[in-house]
């Protein structure tokens, strides 16, 4: 088998704008699905300074842990599509209409606490950073979870969302004080 | 960006091949001046690939209009510039096609200025050209635009700095860790050298591979050059050790 290597990441540089953002990109499930939440939150840098010009990607199962995609054999929800996709406005918000995850049952047996994979891109992001959001409610699973048990426990709070008005919170700090902790995929 | 350390450890029943060292730029990049405060600075956490990250979006053809492939023929006249063919094989890293995948692309007109309202250098945008584009590969993986060359453009990272003529490319292949947006270059273009972008890779054979490939076959008399832009995403680290087992 030959192996090739990877084309390498750059940066979606300062006008990803016109290119990635999609009308129905925020709708990881139809804005009507029972139980549908948004999650938003604010992108800021290493001078906490909100970043207008990122996009936020997510990815997960649906409430009953199962995933939108061919290597999944079961069928998700109704109107679940399980990818968002949101662009940051001036103030550096992003907002993803979706549904609290249930947790994902592992071929090996383990289970995972409910957990949302986000992937961010931006200008001065020569490749996209990933971090996971996991759920307040959760606790049990979560300290459980065989990757929040990965990190330092002083850390983990950056992964948790907070209850926000009209479902949850969950920020994302590049740089610095508190911040985020991001994945190598 | 990986510490050796966590490159060591095996990837869990069946992830994706993680990248050798140099293939990717690193996050902090200091002379491309945006990443200085942009870029984490705690180390990153080993994430082993678990059902999220074997599963991926699926997009369909109800996400490709009819000429979204096609952006020059996305308004009434035709855009300014060189036409060319943009084609090429989306291959994960065991050389396997990625076939019906989304591919979207966007860049700036012959003139180098993008449709974006952060964009205000002086020069023209063109009425007939809108710079994005759109389109699945087919069953076997390949993929074909047809645009205008785009201009060079100045940036303001350091004296007199200019991007080298690029298109953006973005492609989810179907798992998570997968994704990717790289840029594509064009053959021999006197603006690398002085490029921190194109030359965060550090592996000069990765950055070779953003580079495309003037295509004389595909060129397309009296209307069209043709340049030809392979992709490779990330290999499956399960198959090559079930082919081994077949084979043993
Ligand atoms: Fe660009």
């Amino acid at each position: 088998m030959t192996e090739l290597g990877s084309t390498p990441a750059q940066t979606v540089g300062p006008y990803l704008a016109i290119g990635l953002p999609w009308p129905d990109g925020p709708y990881a499930t139809v804005e009507d699905a029972e139980h549908a939440v948004w999650i938003r939150g604010i992108v800021y840098d290493g001078a906490g300074v909100p970043v207008p010009d990122a996009l936020v990607e997510t990815w997960q199962a649906d409430q009953y842990g199962r995933f939108a995609s061919p290597a999944d054999s079961n069928e998700v929800a109704t109107g679940f599509r399980g990818f968002g996709r949101c662009p940051t406005d001036l103030e550096g918000l992003y907002g993803i209409r979706t549904v609290r995850p249930g947790p994902v049952r592992e071929p090996d047996g383990v289970e995972q606490a409910p957990h949302i994979d986000v992937a961010v891109f931006a200008r001065g992001l020569l490749h996209q950073v990933v971090t996971r959001i996991y759920f307040p409610e959760n606790e049990r699973a979560n300290a459980a979870d065989p990757v929040l048990t990965r990190v330092p426990m002083e850390r983990r709070d950056t992964l948790i969302a907070r209850i926000g008005p009209d479902g949850y919170r969950f920020d994302v700090r590049l740089q610095g004080a508190g911040e985020t902790v991001f994945f190598d995929v | 960006m990986r510490s050796p350390r966590q490159r060591s450890e095996p990837t869990e029943h069946g992830g994706y091949r993680r990248d050798p060292e140099g293939t990717h730029p690193p996050l902090d990049s200091p002379s491309y001046r945006s990443t200085v405060l942009r870029h984490p600075k705690q180390p990153l956490i080993l994430l082993p690939h678990r059902m999220t990250e074997l599963t991926g979006p699926v997009f369909g053809e109800d996400r490709i209009g009819p000429v979204d492939h096609d952006l020059t023929r996305q308004h009434a006249a035709e855009p300014q510039g060189q036409r060319i063919i943009v084609h090429g094989r989306l291959l994960d890293g065991n050389g396997k096609p990625v076939p019906h995948s989304l591919v979207e692309i966007w860049q700036a007109n012959a003139g180098g200025r993008y449709r974006h309202t952060g964009d205000r250098w002086p020069s023209p945008l063109d009425p007939n050209f809108d710079g994005v584009g759109r389109t699945l590969t087919d069953a076997r993986g390949n993929y074909e635009f047809i645009t205008i060359k785009p201009g060079a453009y100045p940036w303001g990272n350091h004296d007199n700095a200019w991007r080298p003529a690029h298109i953006h490319f973005s492609l989810f292949g179907t798992a998570f860790p997968q994704r990717l947006v790289t840029q594509m270059y064009f053959p021999d273009d006197p603006l690398f050298a002085q490029d921190p972008i194109f030359n965060s890779v550090p592996d000069p054979a990765a950055r070779q591979r953003m580079v495309s490939e003037f295509d004389l076959a595909r060129t397309v008399d009296h209307w069209a050059l043709a340049f030809r832009f392979d992709i490779v995403l990330r290999g499956s680290a399960a198959t090559p050790f079930e082919d081994e087992e077949h084979e043993a």
